[in-house]
């Protein structure tokens, strides 16, 4: 590795209000390597390119690109000076041709040259041709198929010819064959001395393309080097898996045999062109505790948005006995499905008593009262701060405080969606126990949505695993870590 | 250029203009005068078209700009009778500057903020005609000395001449490559600024160019009337009307804006005999196309053409 460093971060940090998004981070990036930047939503990768990017102000630290002090430029200027970015998500131009999209990205930052160079035509297609989008040169973007629009953003950023590609979850919504064509191209960067970082939320997806890997977890790096020795490491393997599998035998048997309360058969979602769920089917008995594992991205938010009527799908979702889709989302909240998601939703100027009473606006006035103590009680933490504004809470709390307006909604079925987004081990605990503690005293059935096993596995009943947008295992929790416990990372 | 020249839409365009151009042969001299004031309302929607369909600002305010250039205009040929050319450019001149003042610092406010600063622009510019009455005529207005011409048909080319230059200027600016980046900020400016692009300077260029060509018309316009006030250039109510007429003509293309003011000035004159209704009418139409086809009138026939 004597190649010169083209991209350096000291000691980077970043803080919204309270909180530290990135903490200290470190990272080099030489010419003609791929690195991955991984970690679970939430720990600071996002931020890390952002801030690079200059999309968003850095706290402290430095950013120098060459040698050059690039820390605080505005995300034109670093754009210019050789950092270029594929966006997972974008917003190409839609009156235009895909040929015009990428003449953009050729055009000088001028207000005065209202006619592109000849030359311009010429490159354009050069480039149109590398990504493989001649056949669809003129086409409009939304004529096309999802792959051929992530090939035009790409596109797009080589034709400004950047030393240093940051690229966004490179792989997601592609199909295997895609990965291949996209894997290569991300190669062809890297052969043509180009340094490559890639962003996204899991090891595996990379593996087979880095020569390093940066692993973040809460803001910080957990580990580095390369694929194998990351994925090994055992703060990783923590992070991810939580450590030790363990598993309950104590219940189980007489809970998958009641009559089932949802049944989902057949379920498909597309994003646009990205296929987020296909033909997904599972089935949740009454009283019944399930957990959906899968690493983000395999789609377990896009299964419980299809839940909660909140994304179109096709295929048969029945909860109690109706088709889910006579109703609407509202409706289905108060049928008894209630989804408490993993962005949390608070309402953070409100109190976290308001924020209860919100969520139990659809009882009688002693029914909520009711509901309310007992919420106080699984969450005593919650009485502390009740008239404590909702931002100001930590995230345990606010976590806390977003599942208890879940269950004041009286729910037959809880969704819990990623309840241990960023949270410290000693958080988790806490909220095992009183997720334990719910199990005991009420009859409710709960689904769980988790990449951490080692928390989604106590206290699950029967496990599915979700792996690029299909259910590929189903069972009970002692299997799972006998046949998945290593395999799944 | 000859994908232009062997576009059938230039050759409709030319037809349109050159049967505008005849239309006082056999049309009346007061449906002249309607058509006059449209053709000029024509430029303030295409002025704000290339704002909100570029560089995707709602400018709330278009009447700001349209006053600024107005009653600048109005007050120097009161005051010192220069060359109504001279005016014109003053107007001009002053509403660029005023823009200016506006747009750089509400630029950095982002989402609805931006607009509500372009509405109060509108009230303050409002009250300072009030409060300055000595020179602007306060809220009875102000009658200009000289006048574009005292023939209808010559008044009515000079507007529809101007209109055809602001359409052939702001659509070609619209269609350049300065177009296309003002049009990338607009929609994702995250990702034009990782290409490389200032959105900031690009925006703020948007909104000169739009203050220039709405103080021009803003001008041209009361020197046609031949009076200012706050009722036909500053109101509220007259910014809705150029800011539904843009929509209603379609978001996006300039051109669907002056088709847009041109079809909403006639249908409240046709539909006068209705009486107090003729208003409700229009306004119900106007709202009917901006629920069903939010692309307006011209962006759906060209939204029709990109899913082929």
């Amino acid at each position: 590795m004597n190649a010169p460093v083209r991209l350096k971060v000291e000691n980077l940090v970043k803080r919204y209000g309270g909180l530290i998004a990135v903490k200290n981070v470190s990272l080099e990036l030489r010419a003609g390597e791929i690195v991955g930047l991984i970690g679970p939503n939430g720990s600071g990768k996002s931020t890390v390119m952002k801030l690079v990017m200059g999309v968003e102000p850095v706290t402290a630290g430095t950013i120098t690109l060459d040698g050059t002090d690039i820390t605080r430029w505005p995300s034109h200027r670093v754009a210019r000076a050789g950092v270029g970015i594929v966006f997972q998500h974008s917003r190409p131009l839609h009156r235009q041709t895909v040929l015009e999209n990428i003449k953009l990205a050729l055009l000088p930052d001028s207000l005065i040259r209202l006619f592109a160079d000849r030359d311009v035509d010429t490159r354009a297609r050069a480039i149109a041709d590398r990504v493989g989008l001649s056949a669809v040169i003129n086409r409009h973007p939304s004529t096309l198929p999802f792959a051929d629009l992530r090939r035009m953003e790409m596109a797009k950023a080589i034709a400004r010819n950047p030393q240093v590609v940051l690229v966004d979850e490179p792989f997601a919504g592609l199909t295997l064959s895609e990965v291949a064509t996209f894997s290569d191209l991300i190669r062809g960067f890297r052969d043509e001395g180009r340094a490559v970082l890639l962003v996204d939320h899991n090891v595996k997806s990379v593996a087979a393309l880095v020569d390093r890997v940066f692993a973040m977890y809460l803001g910080e790096r957990i580990a580095e080097g390369t694929a194998e020795e990351v994925m090994r490491d055992p703060t990783v393997r923590r992070v991810y898996l939580g450590g030790e599998i363990t598993a309950s035998h104590k219940r189980g048997e007489a809970a998958t045999r009641k009559p089932p309360l949802l049944t989902v058969e057949d379920v498909s979602v597309l994003y646009g062109k990205a296929q987020a769920l296909d033909k997904v089917s599972i089935h949740v008995g009454a009283g019944e505790f399930v957990s959906i594992v899968g690493l983000n991205g395999a789609g377990k938010t896009t299964l419980f948005n299809a839940m909660s009527g909140l994304v179109p799908y096709s295929g048969k979702i029945a909860f109690d006995g109706r088709d889910l889709k006579q109703l609407t989302a509202g409706g289905i909240a108060r049928f008894g499905l209630v989804q408490c998601p993993e962005s949390r939703e608070l309402f953070g100027d409100m109190s976290v008593e308001e924020n209860l009473d919100l969520g139990g606006q659809h009882l009688t006035a002693a029914r909520r009262r009711e509901q309310h103590d007992w919420l106080l009680e699984l969450f005593p933490i919650l009485r502390e701060r009740r008239t404590q504004a909702a931002r100001t809470l930590s995230g345990g709390e606010q976590q806390m405080l977003a599942i208890a307006r879940a269950l004041m909604m009286d729910p037959k079925l809880l969704i819990l969606d990623e309840p241990t987004l960023g949270l410290a081990p000693v958080i988790l605990e806490q909220l095992g126990r009183a997720l334990e503690r719910l199990r005991e005293k009420s009859p409710i059935t709960v689904v769980l949505g988790e990449q951490n096993v080692t928390f989604a596995l106590p206290h699950a009943d029967r496990v599915y695993v979700l792996e690029h947008a299909r259910i590929v295992w189903e069972g009970d929790p002692v299997r799972f870590a006998k046949e998945m416990g290593t395999g799944y990372l | 250029m000859k994908t232009l020249l062997r576009s059938p839409a230039l050759y409709i365009a030319i037809a349109v203009v050159i049967v505008a151009a005849l239309l006082p042969l056999w049309v009346s001299a007061y449906l002249l005068g309607i058509l006059t004031v449209a053709y000029y309302f024509g430029v303030f929607s295409m002025a704000w078209d290339l704002l909100f369909g570029f560089a995707g600002e709602v400018n709330f305010g278009p009447t700001f700009l349209i006053g600024l250039g107005a009653y600048t205009a109005a007050i120097l040929d009161n005051e010192f009778g220069p060359p109504i050319v001279v005016c014109i450019m003053a107007g001009a001149a002053v509403a660029v500057l005023g823009g200016l003042a506006l747009a750089v610092p509400a630029l950095r406010l982002s989402g609805p903020y931006f607009g509500l600063v372009t509405l109060v622009a509108v009230l303050l510019l409002q009250n300072a005609i009030v409060i300055f009455a000595h020179w602007t005529g306060g809220e009875i207005g102000m009658t200009v000395p000289d006048v574009l011409s005292i023939d209808t048909n010559e008044n009515y080319w000079y507007a529809l001449a101007f209109l055809v230059v602001c359409a052939i200027l702001l659509f070609g600016l619209s269609r350049s490559a300065v177009g296309l980046i003002l049009q990338a900020s607009g929609q994702d400016r995250i990702e034009a600024q990782a290409l490389g692009f200032n959105v900031t300077k690009h925006k703020i260029a948007a909104f000169c160019i739009s203050a220039l060509f709405s103080g021009v018309a803003g001008a041209m316009l009361i020197f046609y009337m031949g009076t200012a006030s706050v009722d036909t250039v500053i109101d509220i109510s007259i910014g809705v009307q150029v800011i539904i007429a843009a929509v209603l003509g379609g978001r996006r293309t300039i051109l669907g804006a002056a088709l847009g003011s041109i079809f909403l000035i006639l249908a409240t004159e046709f539909l006068r005999p209705l009486g107090q209704l003729n208003t409700f009418v229009v306004s119900a139409v106007a709202l009917a196309v901006i629920l069903f086809f939010p692309d307006g009138l011209l962006g759906y026939v060209l939204r029709a053409g990109e899913r082929e």
